[in-house]
């Protein structure tokens, strides 16, 4: 696969990927702005409300009908969050010609629809339609509310946003409700507009077309492109330590059966110069996969839970450790995952652990080369680091993680938020308050 | 050994298939340029296999044995587990339980023969005490429970019990915390020994390998002899129409979620199976997909969402069509499908927009066999049907406008359609 990157127009970035192996060829459009909670709804709403309807195809069954002629070709909205990066547009994936009975390339029309329902829209005096903004409005309350139907990343998510309530990373990449409430179409329309002048932009292509033949496709399709003062002054802010000196608690009823115990780290200090290899053999050998420490003993070992694993979310510098456990089991299981991290700390790593560890991270990183949409994702990702890293040189670098790297993440580490989400009836919340003293 | 070669020019494929003299089908599609392998290891025993013969013993076992035995698979005689082996191998295994099937899989990049060696050795391998079989018990029940706060669980479950009268894919596929009580290491036995015979498995592999050296492999690791294929007993055979039409149940959801759900005629296999599943797909993304006049209409009027869509899903003898999602008034979606499908029943689908149906089927199921994990277990299921999906993109070619209005008056008439409905609680004062 070769990689190359070039500046079509002032902020607009080509990624480019060749590669012969796929099916089909996939390309995306992403505008770059900094999530905050006042505009982080827009953002969301912005990319449906586009989807709905183009100048040429004015609604959806039109712009369905004619995806459908393109066999099947997709353009879907995607709403991303990279740390406190806002990422919205569009990821599109096309036959490519050698599966098509005539043969034909796709790559024009593709690049020309997907400009077009990012910079034309269907307007009336210049104008978002207010019945698209107003029935998108509607579905993305109730996409914003549907979060507490799946348990396990609902909870995840309420202990990040209580964990960084000072930061902007407290509002998801699809905003919050009085925010989306408030949006009028008329202003978003303005906002739009706005976001479209001073974003930079990251276009991404993989498939079998070359690069001249891609660039071209696409400097033609965005020549329309309106560019003002660009706005590169965005990023994300990485808070070191925990908030409080010991860690705070946060305790949350609804009727279920289940609890889930959810614990938020911060990264700490590591975060001056990310390690990134060490950073990911540290999180498989803590809690990542069936050969890490939580697997094993959490939920091997003493049987606690169905499920105890640690994710890192590196770009913002945190850790969560995510349970699912009996109520009842909420200090047994909170205490083991953290045994578990001081025995990583402490250098309690086993050779073979440490190898399982870097065979696992290298291994998915390699499996990614085989997926085009993780490819776009991880390419994204280097776009806004600023960096030029493949896959397979963080998978190289990955070998040569030492266990003194791994416990030096360790020791950085530190706890800062507690949540647990628990039942509602009368007895637990008894046993609650017992908790609240110990906590 | 002979193994067949069929090449499939249209998609870029080839597969490569073989059936062992202990029986095993094995079905290997090489990929040359990747550097993922995946294997599924699938037999065709899941939740709804409950009630079967062995050795002129009739058994009915409890919800959740076959689910049960595929976590205690993983433990392998010597005290060690084939989860942390393939693991500290680079792998990354899992497996499956449906109410047809159980899959054992693992993707890697490195090791592959290695990894399918300890697959096929593992899941061949029955190794169970009474002591472990219990240890189980806590891990399974907080599965359950998870399950058991899960709405799309509920509202899945709550259609098969209003379509099916008896048959037990009624049931939930982990069981209950109480029906997998009374699992012992001897019932485990029995259902390994019954079900998980070659002659009643499939191995499929995906990625830069020799087809040859699969199918050596697993006559190196696989018991020899061919055993009896057994077959499970589902019970007498369902009415066409559902047992019951409308449920509603309340959970800890933001707004209402709702199935929409109709039996299709059970019991095909091979071509016609596999006919009967593309009709119904082709018909279903005609009558109601992304880009249908039914749901661009509901969509826009703020009746449903992105969270729309529909499936056949095949599975333990039965068929079933399942269309759902979220909306704030799931009876009148309810209504305004059956309006539809009256029209469509006197009125049929025009050719053009049959037409650019067909090519958009074609490009997403292009685009499907990009998935390692969507290939290899389609395949061990198509297997077990009698079938292989690779031919669908030929016989596609086939279907006709009136086969997918046929299936929609026929298998979607309004009195055997059944509505399952998961509504928020009441907020409490």
């Amino acid at each position: 696969m070769e990689y190359s990157r070039s500046e079509l127009m002032p902020g607009v970035f080509l990624s480019h990927l060749r590669s012969d192996k796929f099916k089909t060829a996939c390309m995306s459009v992403n505008l770059l702005t900094q999530l905050k909670r006042e505009t982080a709804a827009m953002n969301a709403l912005i990319p449906s409300v586009l989807r709905r309807g183009t100048q040429r195809y004015p609604d959806m069954e039109k712009l369905s009908a004619r995806l459908d002629e393109l066999y099947g070709a997709a353009i879907e909205q995607v709403i991303r969050r990279i740390g406190e990066v806002h990422c919205l547009g569009f990821f599109a994936s096309f036959p490519e010609p050698a599966f098509l009975p005539g043969g034909e390339a796709l790559l024009g029309e593709m690049s020309g629809l997907m400009a077009e329902m990012l910079l034309s829209p269907v307007t009336r005096g210049g104008l978002l339609l207010p019945q698209y903004v107003d029935s998108e409005k509607e579905k993305l309350l109730d996409l914003i509310r549907s979060r507490v139907n799946e348990k396990r990343s609902y909870a995840v998510q309420r202990c990040l946003e209580e964990m960084c309530c000072y930061e902007d990373y407290a509002v998801s990449r699809f905003g919050d409700i009085p925010e989306c409430e408030a949006i009028h179409y008329k202003k978003l329309s303005r906002y739009y507009r706005e976001l479209l002048r001073k974003s930079p932009v990251e276009l991404f292509y993989c498939g079998q077309a070359r690069f001249e033949t891609v660039e071209e496709a696409l400097r033609d399709a965005f020549a329309a492109m309106p560019r003002g003062e660009l706005d590169f002054d965005i990023g994300t802010e990485i808070r070191m330590n925990a908030v409080e000196a010991e860690p705070r608690y946060f305790e949350e009823h609804m009727d279920v059966t289940q609890g889930k115990l959810v614990l938020g780290f911060r990264l700490g200090e590591c975060m001056e110069d990310p390690d990134r290899a060490a950073i990911h053999v540290f999180n498989a050998v803590y809690g990542s996969g069936a050969t890490s420490k939580l697997f094993m003993n959490v939920r091997e070992k003493l049987s606690l839970c169905y499920y105890a694993s640690s994710a890192v979310i590196l770009r913002k510098g945190l850790m969560i450790v995510s349970s699912g456990i009996s109520f009842e089991n909420f200090e047994s299981a909170k205490t083991e995952i953290l045994a578990q991290l001081e025995a990583v700390k402490s250098g309690e790593i086993s050779d073979d652990e440490l190898l399982w560890a870097k065979r696992a991270v290298a291994s998915d990183l390699r499996a990614s080369l085989d997926s085009q949409g993780e490819l776009e994702g991880w390419w994204l990702s280097q776009a806004v680091d600023g960096g030029e890293c493949s896959p397979t040189e963080l998978a190289e670098l990955v070998e040569n993680v030492t266990k003194e790297d791994v416990m030096a993440i360790a020791r950085s580490v530190e706890l800062d938020m507690v949540y647990f989400l628990c039942g509602s009836d009368e007895d637990e919340e008894e046993e609650d308050e017992d908790e609240d003293t110990e906590a | 050994m002979k193994i067949q070669k069929l090449d499939y020019p249209g998609i870029g494929e080839t597969l490569y298939s073989a059936v062992l003299d202990n029986g095993l089908e094995v079905r290997v599609v090489p990929k040359k340029d990747y550097s993922t392998f995946y294997a599924a290891f699938a037999a065709n025993y899941g939740g709804a296999c409950r009630r079967f013969t062995v050795d002129g013993r009739e058994l009915d076992t409890p919800a959740g044995v076959a689910h049960y035995l595929e976590h205690k698979m993983f433990d392998l005689p010597n005290g060690d587990s084939a989860l942390n082996i393939l693991s500290a191998n680079g792998a990354d295994p899992n497996a499956f339980t449906s109410s047809g099937i159980t899959c054992y899989y693992f993707q890697c990049t490195q090791g592959f023969e290695e990894n399918l060696r300890m697959l096929l050795h593992f899941v061949s391998t029955p190794y169970f005490t009474d002591e472990t079989v219990q240890k189980e018990q806590g891990i399974i029940a907080q599965e359950i429970r998870m399950g058991e706060d899960n709405p799309g669980l509920a509202i899945y479950y709550n259609l098969l019990k209003m379509l099916y009268a008896h048959h037990p894919i009624r049931d939930r596929v982990a069981g209950t915390v109480e029906s997998i009580a009374d699992i012992t290491a001897e019932t485990l036995y029995d259902c390994h020994r019954v079900f998980y015979a070659p002659s009643n498995m499939v191995l499929c592999v995906e990625g830069n390998v020799d087809p040859e050296t699969i199918v050596q492999i697993a006559e190196e690791v696989l018991p020899k002899e061919k055993a009896p294929v057994p077959a499970a007993d589902f019970g007498p055979a369902e009415d066409i129409l559902p047992a019951e039409r409308f449920h509603t149940e309340a959970m800890e959801v933001s707004a209402p979620q709702f199935l929409i759900g109709a039996k299709l005629t059970p019991g095909l296999t091979g071509t016609q199976a596999q006919r009967q599943r593309l009709v119904a797909a082709l018909a279903l993304r005609m009558l109601c997909g992304s880009s249908s006049p039914f749901f661009t209409r509901l969509y826009a009027d703020g009746t449903l969402n992105n969270d729309f869509d529909y499936e056949v899903d095949a599975s333990a003898g039965t068929i079933t069509v399942i269309i759902g999602g979220e909306s704030k008034v799931p009876e009148r979606v309810l209504d305004e499908l059956s309006a539809e499908i009256a029209r469509v029943a006197a009125e049929g689908f025009n050719e053009a927009y049959f037409t650019r149906s067909k090519r958009a089927s074609l490009g997403a199921r292009l685009r499907a066999l990009e998935d390692f994990d969507n290939v290899c277990v389609s395949l061990a299921m198509d297997c077990f049907d009698g079938y292989c999906s690779f031919d669908s993109y030929k016989l596609l070619e086939e279907i006709s406008a009136e086969d997918c209005r046929l299936f929609v008056a026929e298998s979607l008439a309004p009195e055997r359609l059944a509505l399952s409905v998961i509504t928020p609680k009441e907020a409490k004062a």
